[in-house]
């Protein structure tokens, strides 16, 4: 592609120069040739330094790192052949520290723009190039970058795309580019709601680093990611302290922070489109469907022996995600950071869904801080995409302690209560084993607004588990066995639920497949939209 | 009996209500077709015979099935004992009744005597099926049974006595004319003696527990250090798994065969023996592969083996089913090994080819009928084989266990002449507190290649999902020139396999057939990812993918391919082949058969995602490709390799288990191949080995904890 690339000139300059031919003097038409051939010249030297990148070297250099240069990012993550750049001739304009020799200019200045399809369906993206100036800010860069996401917006709000790696901003560049970044760019993120997706694949200190903060999916790559605030060098300065930047921002954090990661590049844009099917490019468009081979009114066996009847036993609740989603295909979000709730995307007969389940393997699959603020937000995802929500509900309760409740477990708590409550596309709730006290509230229960909700027969609605109950019910007589028993048969079962119409149906585990295809094609009209408001104020 | 860890009687009642509304149609459809198409032709049934009205099957999952089988066939009413692990298992939905017998540890379950007493009396049983394993050769509980009045379905305490102990058994072998295996008369008293008598009797030697069975407690030695260790980890292995640890010594017979007698005797004095099984494809003394008839058994060897088997069990008055055990050698002399006083795993070969349901003989003999059989009414029709299908991983040592929830799992006894005799079904777990035995698949047909031919066709349709397994041994096996030919012994895997089992090997054109159905399976997919019904942003200038080229990585080879889809297929090229491919397959489909060059083939999509993964098992063997674009097989090949990191430091779990013992502690100096710590699976001792010399840095777990796969046990510095 690039050789073709390169001839297009060539061949534009001599059907220029047979075009002057016919209609000038022969003196002012070499004249003319000539100039026309140095800017041909021009065009196809620039173009060619372009497509170099940083040149061999550092393109080695970087290859030996295990890591892409930002054009072969593109290239694997678009549809062969179907990336069209902008702006390949751009350049920076700054002239301190020496920045404006001919070799510090650069076509292009460290990120390459354009528009491509992915698995068909159009993306704009940009990706930063760590071989030129480090991939850092210029003012040519950041336009480049607005340009893009005008386009993106202008054409529909379709999905960028960043690629992102950096050492932050430029030397020599004025402060004031962090305005037009801040003022320019970021709000847009999250004001227009349009969907960015990050892959982050090496040094990024500084304000940089709140660009993925801010966005809704962030990739790391293994050994070659590093996410911080604040680099060594000046954590040194200003704390004395020593650290490297594996200890600051390597990808053990991811099970602190909220990223992903992958093998190498290649493996994480491969995984980052298969993402990008799940999903609508942009809040105007629904949810996507695809065609399935994998049949709605298939039973899932496998279900009715899933839960254990002690209620005590854990289970995994990923094998009853993967049991019932298409093609055991289950795309999990954040599969390493409170893993006491699984998160993630997957398909029902074909159309997406987002599917939020406590996960009983892990902490008994309790609500807690992290758990309730990485379910709020993957809530607040879907309903923004207007992704329906599958969640599968086996909770104790919210984690007690003094820890949590210092840490502020109410007010987290609510964000997911809140995520819940404001989402207004489908909700449908299984209910699996436990759906005790205010965790069962929050785990999109009818009372915030599920639109249909079963319970599987192990289901055990109530305020709390029979023995903790008792002790209270009961404190200081004698007979505790006995009382815990008549609990047990009153509420640790489905009926208590049915009766008051909490749920709509007890169901066979092993139909739950069929009937969650069929409620979601009945639900795909459901029209709900909340009051008119600036907007509202949840609790952050 | 109390229902202990079962959340509450109420729960448990519903969810089994609603569980049998399913399971119900399906059993007795099963049921019917049995019958329609039943092998038991020399099996005469009296349905006015007196018989027992209820039976407690004293065992748990495929024999506890087989068992309830014949239970339903005669009316009779059957009982299910079960573990809590077990409290969702297809036997307790089989039978009339169930009760828990305690938590998931078989001390504490089936192998308490008690608790399967207390079962008894509750249910009212009048008979007890032990099945095999668990207390089915248990002399106490016989005579416990006798006590109470309860008629145990297998021979008298007596026999279980003589025949149990191989000291004994042995001894009266010699007496009944039985020919024996030269060794020692005794039990062995420690190591040094050990040592000993395997130096008099001459290596190689065989250690055994002799109170043992399936090769528990059993360790071959052909040098003293062997000799120690053995003796060490087999009384350890026998004292935990039969609660006796003694041991005994006997020659070591080099590449025998091992070839049992079927014997069936009643109370009024009548013995037959019902042909031979061959049972020499083993896996450290575990049978895998069994065969009836035997290739290697002529009528006058068949004879000879059959009438000292019966003049053996004669001699104890043995009565119900039993198995003679005999080793033969390469001049058909062959030497009496143990009698096993109760129901073979693999008894079915042996109905398969003579029509008799030794279940339901045993059964009626029991009650106290006499056979109906003489020994002239025992055919041999036909040829039968039985494949023991694992729940394990067979590339290592041919077979460690694997536990995991069968996710898919779908038999191939819709085929004709396929038998599958299992207690589990889609949604069932293996754990690790039993053996690791998914199934046995049976197939039979007028001749051996027939038999074996259905067998192959049926282990290229079993559907086994969520856990390793051993198809692709058992079809390599099958496919072996050795074994068509009927040259084996029990040294099969190990003289075949020298450096282990490495899955089948493919030929050229068979390998190009595989990349060239990777190729169409990720074209499919990618289709699949782009057939978008409800977006705006598709482009409808961008014409649909028909075709493409692809990479495709094999065992860290780079093949290049092309694809193109027309109206009738595929055409792929890949390496120098064209080869065309039908259409008619899904990638939901758990079975595909695609037309490659218009040959059908069969093979199973076992893994296949967005990302290019694609995994197909052809002839049992899994292989693992990714196909992905040339742009990123070009870039993948400038990444730099990342460095596995040494694990020699680190003593990790082979399989989930129980720390059985630590040898070493913190500090101590190991060497290299020292043994460091033993982890208990699935009742089998597996000792673990120091990967380098060095100093024991952390020892992460203690004697009894819970290991899981892969773990690491300790580290050496």
């Amino acid at each position: 592609m690039a050789h073709t690339l390169r001839r297009i000139p060539t061949l534009l300059a001599r059907s220029l120069a047979n075009n002057a031919s016919k209609n000038c003097r022969i003196q002012t038409r070499t004249c003319f040739a000539t100039a026309i051939q140095h800017t041909l010249d021009k065009i196809d030297s620039k173009r060619t330094r372009a497509l170099e990148g940083g040149g061999k070297r550092r393109t080695d250099a970087q290859h030996a790192r295990g890591k892409l240069t930002a054009r072969e990012r593109i290239n694997l993550l678009v549809d062969p052949g179907s990336f069209v750049e902008f702006d390949m001739f751009a350049e920076h304009r700054c002239s301190d520290f020496g920045m404006d020799s001919d070799e510090k200019r650069h076509p292009g200045d460290g990120v390459v723009t354009g528009h491509g399809l992915i698995n068909g369906r159009v993306t704009y993206v940009f990706s930063q190039d760590f071989t030129v100036h480090g991939g850092t800010l210029s003012s040519a860069h950041a336009k480049k970058i607005c340009k893009i996401m005008d386009h993106a917006l202008n054409t529909g709000a379709r999905c960028g795309l960043k690629i992102q790696e950096g050492l932050g901003y430029r030397k020599g560049l004025s402060p004031s580019l962090r305005n037009v970044m801040a003022s320019g760019v970021i709000p847009r993120f999250h004001s227009s709601w349009d969907l960015v997706l990050i892959i982050l694949f090496f040094l990024l200190p500084g304000g940089a680093v709140y660009s993925p903060a801010l966005t809704d999916f962030t990739f790391m790559i293994k050994d070659t990611s590093y996410l911080f605030i604040t680099g060594p060098d000046v954590v040194k300065a200003v704390t004395q302290e020593d650290v490297t930047h594996e200890q600051l921002g390597e990808l053990k954090r991811t099970r602190l922070s909220r990223t992903w990661s992958f093998e190498n590049d290649i493996d994480g844009l491969t995984k980052l489109r298969e993402l990008f099917s799940y999903l609508p490019l942009s809040n105007r468009d629904p949810a996507p469907i695809v065609q399935s081979d994998d049949p709605a009114n298939r039973l899932v066996p496998v279900l009715d022996h899933i839960v254990p009847f002690e209620s005590i036993k854990p289970y995994d609740m990923l094998d009853v995600i993967h049991a019932i989603v298409d093609n055991r295909s289950f795309f999990e979000i954040m599969p390493a950071y409170a893993k006491n709730i699984v998160i993630g995307f997957a398909r029902m007969n074909g159309r997406t869904v987002g599917i939020v389940g406590n996960q009983p393997k892990v902490a008994s699959g309790c609500l807690d801080i992290n758990s309730s603020v990485k379910g709020a937000r993957f809530v607040r995802f879907c309903d923004a995409f207007n992704i329906p929500l599958i969640t599968f509900v086996d909770v104790p309760g919210f984690l007690p302690g003094t820890s949590q409740e210092y840490g502020g477990i109410i007010r987290h708590g609510a964000k997911l209560l809140y995520a819940y409550s404001e989402a207004t596309v489908p909700k449908i709730t299984v209910i699996t084993r436990k759906a005790y006290g205010g965790a069962y509230d929050v785990m999109s229960s009818k009372h915030i607004g599920g639109d249909i909700n079963y319970t599987w027969p192990t289901a055990e609605v109530a305020v709390m588990g029979a023995q903790g109950a008792v002790k209270i019910i009961f404190r200081g007589e004698s007979d505790i066995a006995q009382a815990e028993q008549e609990y047990i048969e009153k509420f640790a079962n489905p009926f208590p639920a049915a009766v008051r119409g909490f749920v709509d149906d007890i169901i066979q585990p092993s139909t739950t497949r069929v009937r969650l295809c069929r409620d979601l094609d009945l639900l795909s009209t459901k029209k709900k939209e909340n009051p008119t408001k600036k907007h509202a104020n949840m609790p952050l | 009996m109390a229902v202990r860890g079962c959340s509450s009687s109420l729960t448990r009642g519903f969810h089994r209500n609603l569980l049998m509304a399913k399971v119900v149609p399906y059993l007795s459809a099963g049921h019917s077709k049995a019958r329609l198409y039943s092998i038991y032709t020399t099996t005469t049934f009296d349905p006015n015979e007196e018989k027992f009205d209820k039976i407690l099957i004293a065992n748990r999952g495929e024999i506890a099935c087989r068992v309830m089988k014949t239970c339903r066939e005669m009316g009779i009413k059957s009982v299910a004992i079960y573990s809590e692990a077990d409290a969702q298992s297809l036997h307790v939905e089989m039978a009339d009744e169930a009760v828990c017998v305690g938590p998931p540890p078989t001390g504490e379950s089936y192998n308490k005597m008690e608790n399967v007493m207390k079962a008894i009396k509750q249910t009212g049983a009048q008979a007890v099926h032990p099945g095999y394993g668990f207390l089915s050769e248990n002399k106490d509980f016989a005579k416990m049974l006798e006590q109470e009045g309860v008629a145990f379905i297998g021979p008298d305490t007596l026999a279980l006595q003589a025949m149990g102990d191989k000291i004994e058994s042995k001894q009266l072998a010699n007496n009944a004319k039985v020919n024996t295996i030269p060794g020692y008369d005794g039990v062995l008293k420690d190591e040094e003696e050990a040592v000993k008598m395997a130096n008099q009797i001459g290596y190689p030697v065989m250690l055994k527990a002799s109170a043992g069975g399936g090769g528990k407690g059993m360790r071959i030695a052909w040098n003293d250090a062997e000799t120690r260790e053995g003796f060490r980890l087999s009384t350890d292995e026998a004292a935990s798994s039969f609660g006796d640890s003694r041991l005994l010594i006997e020659k070591f017979i080099d590449n025998p065969r091992h070839i049992e007698i079927q014997v069936l005797c009643d109370r009024h004095g009548n013995s037959l023996y019902l042909n031979e099984r061959e049972c020499s494809i083993q896996r450290r003394n575990q049978k895998v592969i069994e065969e009836a008839p035997s290739t290697f058994i002529d009528p006058d060897t068949r004879r000879a083996m059959g009438e000292q088997a019966v003049a053996l069990a004669n001699a104890v008055d043995y009565v119900s089913a039993g198995t003679v055990e005999f080793l033969v050698d390469s001049q058909r002399n062959f030497y009496f090994l143990e009698m096993n006083t109760r129901l073979q795993v693999e008894h079915p070969i042996t109905e398969c080819i003579t029509g008799v349901d030794i279940v339901q003989e045993m059964i009626r003999i029991a009650k106290g009928h006499p056979l109906k059989l003489k020994q002239s009414d025992i055919p041999i029709n036909g040829w039968s084989v039985e494949c023991r299908v694992y729940a394990e991983n067979p590339y290592k040592n041919f077979g460690l266990p694997s536990v995991g929830r069968l996710y898919r799992y779908q038999e191939p006894s819709y085929l004709p002449n396929v038998r599958v005799d299992s207690g589990i079904r889609e949604g069932s777990e293996i754990s690790i507190y039993y053996d690791s035995m998914i199934s046995k698949l049976i197939t039979y047909g007028k001749d051996r290649p027939e038999a074996l031919q259905k067998m192959s066709r049926a282990l290229d349709e079993y559907v086994i999902k969520g856990v390793k397994h051993n198809i692709s041994l058992l079809q390599d096996v099958l496919g072996h020139e050795k074994f068509i030919s009927g040259d084996i012994s029990t040294n099969f895997l190990p003289e075949h396999y020298p450096d282990g089992f490495k899955g089948y090997q493919l030929q050229e054109d068979e390998k190009s057939n595989l990349l060239a159905v990777a190729c169409c399976v990720h074209l499919k997919q990618e289709q699949k990812s782009r057939a978008f019904l409800n977006q705006t942003s598709l482009m409808p200038s961008v014409p649909r993918l028909s075709q493409a080229s692809f990479v495709i990585i094999s065992d860290g080879v780079h093949h290049k391919a092309t694809i193109n889809e027309t109206a009738f297929g595929y055409e792929i090229h890949v390496g120098d082949s064209n080869i065309m491919v039908d259409k008619n397959w899904s990638l939901s489909q758990n079975i595909i058969t695609p037309q490659v060059n218009h040959t059908p083939q069969v093979m199973q999509l076992v893994n296949q995602n967005a990302s290019g993964d694609v995994t197909l098992q052809y002839k049992g063997t899994e292989y693992s490709m990714k196909v992905i674009t040339a742009e990123a097989s070009r870039l993948q090949s400038l990444m730099p390799e990342k460095v596995a990191a040494d694990l020699s430091g680190e003593v990790q779990a082979p399989m989930p288990g129980k720390l059985h013992a630590i040898q070493v502690q913190v500090g101590q100096q190991v060497g290299e191949g020292q043994e460091v710590c033993v982890v208990e699976a699935m009742k089998m001792l597996n000792s673990m080995h120091a990967g380098k010399s060095g100093k024991v840095k952390k020892i992460f777990f203690k004697v009894g904890d819970n290991v899981s796969e892969e773990e690491v046990i300790l580290e050496i510095d």
